[in-house]
């Protein structure tokens, strides 16, 4: 029999406040424990929580983009469970009246995946084992940090549609500037609902669901895993049973958390102390006007006003930082064509090389501007200028220095050329007979000893074309 | 004349004259305290020191010549679940231990600044819960005018303290009728303004959309003053509106020419003692002679308040009071193997029996399959509940109502009966559930010597008019004057 595996996500996204959801703590990553925290945040008798205005406006501008109907009436409710990293034993959360629903996110593979919904939540602490003196200990720092929680309906067929989903998730997040999405740090986490059916069944299977994923690399595994052990489980006549599976990254395989078949009661009701909040007309305009132009909007236009190609769009606008990159480059003069291609060449191999991210380098536009300036006038060619590139794009070095420094300056007085070409033929017979014998590989040759000869810093056009005069001459 | 007979007023106008220093004051009240606690039980933790230093600090600042209020200078207790830096809040309750916020409420705050000096925390009914006082884990409290009689709840240490000349104000909060209930079978004057005036910053929460603090003292002209200080926005509390402070005692004119007054004909019916009834309708016959015109009206919503009430309050209060679990502040069990255990066993041991039934009555009307049927239902009750009063102020100023069906039942009569004590609740809990200001003050006494209270309702922001109707009747009447023999009597 083939198998069908369904999965749903349900992604946690830390909010890029600077401040928490209900107090003015930080909400800065890190921190010794305990001092990211006030009487709101740690649940204190008779502190109360005052809505941060900047997370509606991060969750509204979010369902935006992710094509949702905004709520204009929205209230939070509160979720009742006793757990010690939950101060107050009841997070604040949204359950009847989410800020956004019914959305969708069209993902490369071409196909679009719905949102069920997007609310605001508050985050909660984090519990510390120490095995040395056998105590747990609970830190409040995260407590209060701002969330928004998207939930897609069940329409992922495979671990490629999922990891497509959350690029697409994480790269629109970040062009909004509403979260770093940082999965080491726990900004982005997400939770995979997965269920495996009959191919061509309409019923969905029992869903187990998987936590604990700390990279997009553990996500495509789990998939894989969990599916097959579902699938060995049908196929071996065996019950799925509903419940929370934990991915360890160590033993790669998932094991059982808790079973949902006894699903907790969280007696949610209306957060009283939070007055719901009206999403006007007006507001609603003002945030739409503000939102920047996202990765699809970007992709077109580039191929519109600079005739990029497609593929090219693509790798840039993957990441705002190196949108935002290709964009000073261009404006600081440099041909698009060739921005692009030093981006997706030489950036990307240097990022990749250096596990970066884009928004994270010290390389500047200016710098990169100026490198394909001095290729374009000839100062420099384009090996060398790879050269000086990586020479200086760890910490921005001056272009200009360094090649002044190291003597790279590009040779296209064709006087000195010319002499070279005179001793590189003298030297040479043979290949010119065999260029005159027809073989086209001789010509290559004698460049490369021409070049050779002036330490690889004549200009390509100038060697090429000197030499054919010459071979033209001896002919 | 003794200064515990005097007005919060008056002393606040004696301090300001020079004729009594705030350290005097102060030490008036740590004496008074000292007779009267062993025989109410007022209070939970006096502040000897403290105090003194506090009225000292006081007494340089207005000798500097800083204005501060009418009320700087005068010794006042708070209800045991406001929140004081430092020192002790315990809502009356074994599970908080000696719990010390690291900070003060707003309101407390508010009346620092306003030269305010904190004589100790008052007693009442754990958490707030409970109509008589007797719920508290440091032992009942016993009404001034008769010890063997409760004080009326939950605010009932505040109610006592004021009555017993222990102190010449104090805050209480009101979820049902603790302010006003308490106030009524003490013989003091008590008021619970519009929700969302006084920011419930560091109130410890019962019922979130019900709670809301206000004054008890003699005259309705003192809980003006009180009021004038603590009212206003708060950015720390979201529910809490934009209001201006102030100008409540200046405003007092005791003119009600041409007001009128309901008399919600459904309020004076069955379950209502006569003598209560003659007294609140005395009440209304006081006004008329001022110039009031007052009639009756029908407002056919009573049955439905107490159980809308309870189910509201007991749901918002199983969420509200699960953070005492024993983890991070307060009281916690010894002897627990894992945390369930812990969690158990804490809240086990560290709640009374009233407590425990309301947490179990919210979190069943919160249950999955419960909810519509029970809390869905009560929140359109709630609705229902609002639009009639907003009807009935649409052709009355103020609605005069009694406080409570009887005077103060006696120690012991209440709590193995709680449906009955529930629903002694019907006309208080309305005002709650319609963010209404209420007023309760003293308009007579039963045959035995027990005070009764009338209560004025206004409209939302309506402080005004209840506080002006109330000071017109204190003008004409001596009931407020009256004070309970104390422990130097006897």
């Amino acid at each position: 029999m083939t198998w069908e595996t369904v999965i749903g996500l349900e992604t946690h996204v830390e909010l890029a406040t600077r401040t928490k959801i209900f107090c003015a703590c930080t909400t800065e990553f890190g921190g010794a424990p305990n001092t990211h925290c006030c009487p709101v945040c740690t649940g204190m008798p008779g502190a109360l929580p005052v809505m941060n205005e900047k997370v509606l406006e991060f969750a509204v501008k979010a369902g935006l983009a992710l094509h949702c109907e905004i709520t204009r009436y929205s209230k939070f409710d509160r979720k009742n469970y006793f757990y010690p990293d939950l101060p107050k034993a009841y997070q604040v959360s949204q359950l009847y009246l989410p800020i956004a629903r019914n959305g969708a996110v069209p993902i490369k593979t071409g196909k679009t995946i719905r949102i069920h919904e997007l609310h605001m939540e508050e985050d909660a602490g984090k519990l510390v084992h120490d095995p040395w003196i056998d105590q747990t200990r609970a830190d409040y720092n995260r407590c209060g940090v701002p969330l928004i929680e998207i939930v897609t309906e069940p329409d992922f067929r495979s671990g490629e549609e999922v990891i497509a989903y959350l690029e697409k998730l994480r790269s629109t997040l970040q062009y909004l500037g509403v979260s770093d999405c940082k999965m080491q740090e726990g900004s982005l986490r997400c939770d995979v609902n997965l269920s495996v059916r009959p191919a061509g069944s309409q019923e969905l299977g029992t869903r187990t669901e998987m936590k604990n994923l700390n990279s997009f690399k553990a996500i495509a595994r789990a998939i894989a895993y969990e599916a097959r052990r579902q699938i060995e489980c049908m196929e071996e006549g065996k019950r799925i049973i509903q419940e929370t599976r934990r991915w360890d990254e160590n033993k790669d395989a998932t094991f059982a958390m808790r079973s949902k078949e006894n699903a907790q009661d969280y007696r949610y009701f209306p957060e009283p102390d939070i007055p719901p909040m009206e999403v006007t007309e007006d507001y609603l305009e003002r945030l739409k006007a503000e939102l920047p132009e996202l990765a699809e909007e970007k992709m077109a236009r580039y191929q519109r006003e600079w005739s990029l190609p497609a593929y090219d769009t693509e790798m840039i606008t993957g990441q705002k930082a190196l949108a935002d990159f290709f964009e000073e480059t261009v404006a600081l003069g440099a041909p698009p064509k060739q921005a692009a291609n030093w981006i997706m060449g030489e950036v990307l191999r240097q990022l990749s090389a250096g596990g970066m991210e884009a928004k994270d380098m010290a390389f500047t536009p200016r710098t990169l501007a100026r490198l394909i300036a001095l290729v374009q006038t000839g100062r420099l060619n384009r090996n060398t200028a790879v050269k000086v590139f990586d020479a200086v794009f760890a910490s921005d070095g001056d272009a200009d220095a360094y090649v002044k420094e190291h003597g790279l300056e590009q040779v296209s007085d064709s006087g000195l050329v010319a002499a070279a070409v005179e001793k590189v033929f003298s030297a040479n017979p043979k290949s010119i007979e065999d260029y005159r014998a027809g073989k086209e590989k001789a010509f290559g040759f004698l460049v490369g000893q021409v070049m050779r000869e002036l330490r690889g810093q004549a200009s390509p056009q100038v060697v090429n074309q000197i030499i054919r005069e010459r071979l033209e001459q001896v002919k | 004349m003794e200064l515990h007979a005097l007005t919060a007023l008056q002393l606040g106008e004696k301090i300001r004259a020079g004729e009594v220093s705030p350290v005097e004051a102060a030490q008036a009240a740590l004496d008074r305290v000292r007779q009267e606690q062993g025989r109410n039980n007022a209070f939970i933790t006096v502040l000897g020191d403290a105090a003194l230093s506090e009225a000292l600090e006081t007494e340089k600042q207005l000798r500097a010549g800083a204005r501060l209020s009418p009320l700087a200078g005068v010794p006042m207790g708070l209800k045991d679940n406001i929140c004081t830096k430092g020192i002790k809040t315990s809502c009356a309750s074994k599970i908080l231990g000696d719990f010390a916020p690291p900070y003060d409420a707003t309101l407390v705050q508010r009346l620092r600044a306003a030269g305010g000096v904190l004589l100790g925390k008052l007693n009442m009914d754990e958490f707030a819960m409970g109509s008589t006082s007797e719920t508290s884990f440091y032992g009942p409290v016993r009404n001034p005018w008769d010890l063997t009689r409760v004080p009326g709840g939950s605010s009932g240490g505040a109610a006592a303290a004021v009555a017993a000349g222990e102190c010449w104000y104090a805050v209480g909060s009101d979820t049902g009728g603790s302010i006003r209930q308490p106030a009524a079978y003490c013989g003091v004057t008590g008021m619970k303004p519009t929700y969302g005036t006084v920011s419930r910053y560091g109130l410890v929460a019962y019922a979130s959309s019900l709670d809301q603090m206000g004054p008890i003292a003699r005259t309705a002209a003192d809980c003006a003053a009180v009021l004038d200080l603590i009212m206003g926005r708060d950015r720390r509390d979201g529910t809490s509106l934009e209001v201006e402070s102030g100008g409540l005692l200046a405003g007092l004119t005791g003119d009600v020419r041409g007001m009128k007054i309901g008399l919600p004909a459904d309020c004076f019916g069955e379950g209502l003692e006569p003598e209560v009834r003659a007294c609140v309708l005395a009440a209304a016959d006081v006004l008329r002679a001022r110039g009031a015109q007052v009639e009756e009206f029908a407002l056919p919503i009573m049955r439905y308040v107490v159980p809308a009430y309870y189910m509201i309050a007991a749901a918002e209060a199983s969420s509200n009071l699960s953070r005492f679990d024993g983890v991070k502040y307060g009281w916690r069990a010894e002897g627990y193997e894992d945390l369930t255990d812990l969690y158990s066993k804490t809240r086990t041991e560290g709640f009374g029996s009233e407590v425990k039934r309301r947490i179990l009555l919210g979190a069943f009307v919160l249950s999955a399959g419960y909810y519509d049927a029970y809390y869905k239902k009560a929140l359109q009750v709630k609705a229902v509940i609002k639009r009639a009063y907003d009807e009935a102020f649409e052709k009355y100023d103020l609605l005069l109502t009694p406080v409570a069906p009887s005077t103060a039942p006696r120690l012991g009569e209440s709590l193995d009966d709680p449906l009955k004590m529930y629903l002694s609740d019907i006309y208080t809990v309305p005002l709650n559930l319609a963010g209404l200001p209420g007023l309760s003050m003293p308009c007579g006494f039963d045959g035995g010597g027990m005070p009764i209270g009338a209560q004025l309702i206004g409209p939302a922001l309506g402080e005004a008019k209840v506080l002006g109707a109330a000071h017109a009747f204190q003008l004409d009447t001596d009931y407020h004057t009256k004070m309970p023999k104390g422990g130097d009597a006897q």
